[in-house]
């Protein structure tokens, strides 16, 4: 792979990760408010399944199954040709369906609006939840002091 | 035996109408929501995701609801959905090391990198009744301070450095998957402790107990426990490269267990592993405890007979769907078999008192 495609792949892989763990009202609420939708056709309808989670043993180990998360995928084809899918988190085939025009998107003209108004905005709301949680965690962090004995 | 048993319709169809009644309770109460479970009995929602074996805090909401609080039963609604999903395929495997902590603790290094972070545990809470939370409307604020913005490094890799823990091994071999393929024993690490994940929660700290009162007693401190978010990611082959598909809660337990050597292996200390949806930290612990009992022949321990010790024991009663339908069972009909108990304990008795009456005759 050049070095383009890598960071190309890693800027899909970004946003696909981002539409697959936002919550549905997020994405939906600025979805709503995109002027300019392109029509489509279905290459797969939205389609619930299950993805089995695997970890490591000792976290570093071997591979074992855990347990299966709830997913939902389906995949457009806008009518300038480009493809979209939707691999998203839960049993939403509405959110499923968004995801994957939105991953058609990014890959046209339409790609830096898109940007903007969703997926910049979907990653500020992720860090900042993020962030929120990490910041109540650390006030929680153990600050150890030892009793001086007054030997001296 | 069982036979077919006409005639119970109208009492079952009416029996399930009641059991509706009954399950909305008092009309003068408000309905819960699927949200409010979700959101208020979170922990209970983690346990069923964790042994009904499928990460949807909704449908486990769901579940709990419709199974008016009865978790066994919540988790048999959700394996019963399971069963229905098209299997897209398997996650790559979760890289614990990137968990976004909640909670972080160490029993073993008081200094560890990352600190001993509590996270919103019961821990050191009095265990006394909050009367407070019988009365309506406290939303109550968690204090902040500066956020960690690195990875919180595991506590084993500060051990790997002495060369004092026994390593695990690392692999990319396709583990076995008891949803596909039955048990079969002798099994192997990867299937235990996926056996062990959503197994019950009350027979795998049974069993974890068992080894702390000395039925195998392997000495185990918990040198890691953390509860956080981590992101799962998927190949996809229609990509061709992995994506998150979403993330999950998790809790993981590492013991560190002390052990003088064996036949085969040097005096170290070993490893007990435990990982489990949701916050879930005491099966998560336990199961960790009773995975490092298993491992007795790998570490050429001796064999001490001791319940936690036996795969087959503890893997083929952990299930507790297993167990209940089984168990259960028994309350169906068994009319026909019960006869014809009844028809041989009848005749054992006129054989017995048979032999009995000439005896007493004699006398």
């Amino acid at each position: 792979m050049t070095d383009q495609q890598h960071s190309d792949t890693a800027a899909r892989q970004e946003w696909m990760g981002l539409m697959a763990r936002a919550p549905e009202p997020a994405i939906m609420e600025l979805w709503d408010a995109v002027a300019e939708r392109p029509a489509f056709d279905w290459l797969r309808k939205p389609e619930i399944g299950g993805v089995m989670v695997r970890g490591r043993t000792g976290a570093t180990g071997a591979p074992f199954n855990l347990g299966e998360v709830t997913v939902t995928r389906c995949s457009v084809v806008l009518q300038d040709g480009a493809v979209g899918h939707g691999y998203v988190q839960g049993r939403s085939k509405a959110k499923a369906e968004v995801a994957a025009v939105i991953d058609a998107m990014m890959q046209t003209p339409a790609a830096e609006v898109i940007r903007a108004t969703i997926i910049d905005p979907l990653k500020r709301r992720e860090q900042t939840a993020r962030t929120a949680r990490a910041a109540k965690a650390a006030a929680t962090k153990v600050e150890f002091f030892t009793m001086a004995r007054g030997e001296d | 035996m069982y036979v077919a048993v006409k005639g119970g319709e109208k009492a079952i169809d009416n029996a399930h109408a009641w059991l509706a009644e009954e399950r909305r309770g008092d009309t003068d109460v408000d309905e819960l929501s699927i949200a409010q479970i979700r959101e208020q009995l979170s922990l209970a929602v983690n346990r069923v995701m964790a042994e009904g074996s499928l990460y949807d805090p909704d449908l486990a909401a769901l579940a709990i609801k419709q199974a008016r609080g009865d978790l066994i039963e919540a988790i048999f609604l959700i394996r019963a959905y399971r069963t229905t999903l098209p299997r897209f395929g398997y996650s790559n495997p979760v890289d614990t090391g990137t968990m976004r902590c909640d909670r972080r603790i160490s029993a073993t290094f008081k200094d560890a990198p990352g600190g001993q972070v509590l996270g919103p545990t019961f821990d050191y809470t009095h265990r006394l009744l909050d009367f407070k939370l019988a009365a309506d409307g406290d939303a109550p604020h968690a204090p902040v301070a500066a956020p960690r913005q690195e990875d919180t490094p595991h506590i084993t890799e500060f051990l790997k450095g002495e060369d004092i823990i026994q390593d695990e091994v690392f692999s990319d071999d396709t583990p076995g998957d008891l949803t596909r393929e039955p048990m079969a024993f002798p099994s192997n690490r990867p299937l235990r402790l996926q056996s062990l994940t959503r197994g019950d929660e009350g027979f795998v700290l049974g069993m974890a107990y068992s080894t702390q009162r000395g039925y195998a007693r392997n000495h185990a401190f918990v040198g890691e426990l953390r509860i956080g978010k981590v992101s799962v990611e998927m190949d996809i082959p229609e990509l061709g490269f992995a994506i998150d598909i979403g993330e999950v809660e998790l809790t993981e337990c590492e013991t560190v267990n002390q052990f003088q050597g064996s036949k085969t292996e040097p005096p170290q200390f070993t490893r007990g592993y435990g990982l489990v949806f949701g916050q879930s930290e005491r099966k998560s612990i336990a199961m960790a405890l009773v995975d490092r009992a298993l491992r007795w022949e790998e570490l050429g321990e001796d064999n001490l007979g001791a319940p936690a010790q036996d795969e087959e024991f503890v893997l083929s009663h952990a299930d507790n769907i297993q167990a209940t339908g089984f168990l259960e069972h028994i309350k169906l009909p068994h009319y026909v078999d019960f006869l014809s108990e009844l028809e041989l304990v009848r005749k054992l008795r006129r054989e017995a008192e048979a032999r009995m009456a000439p005896k007493e005759a004699a006398e």
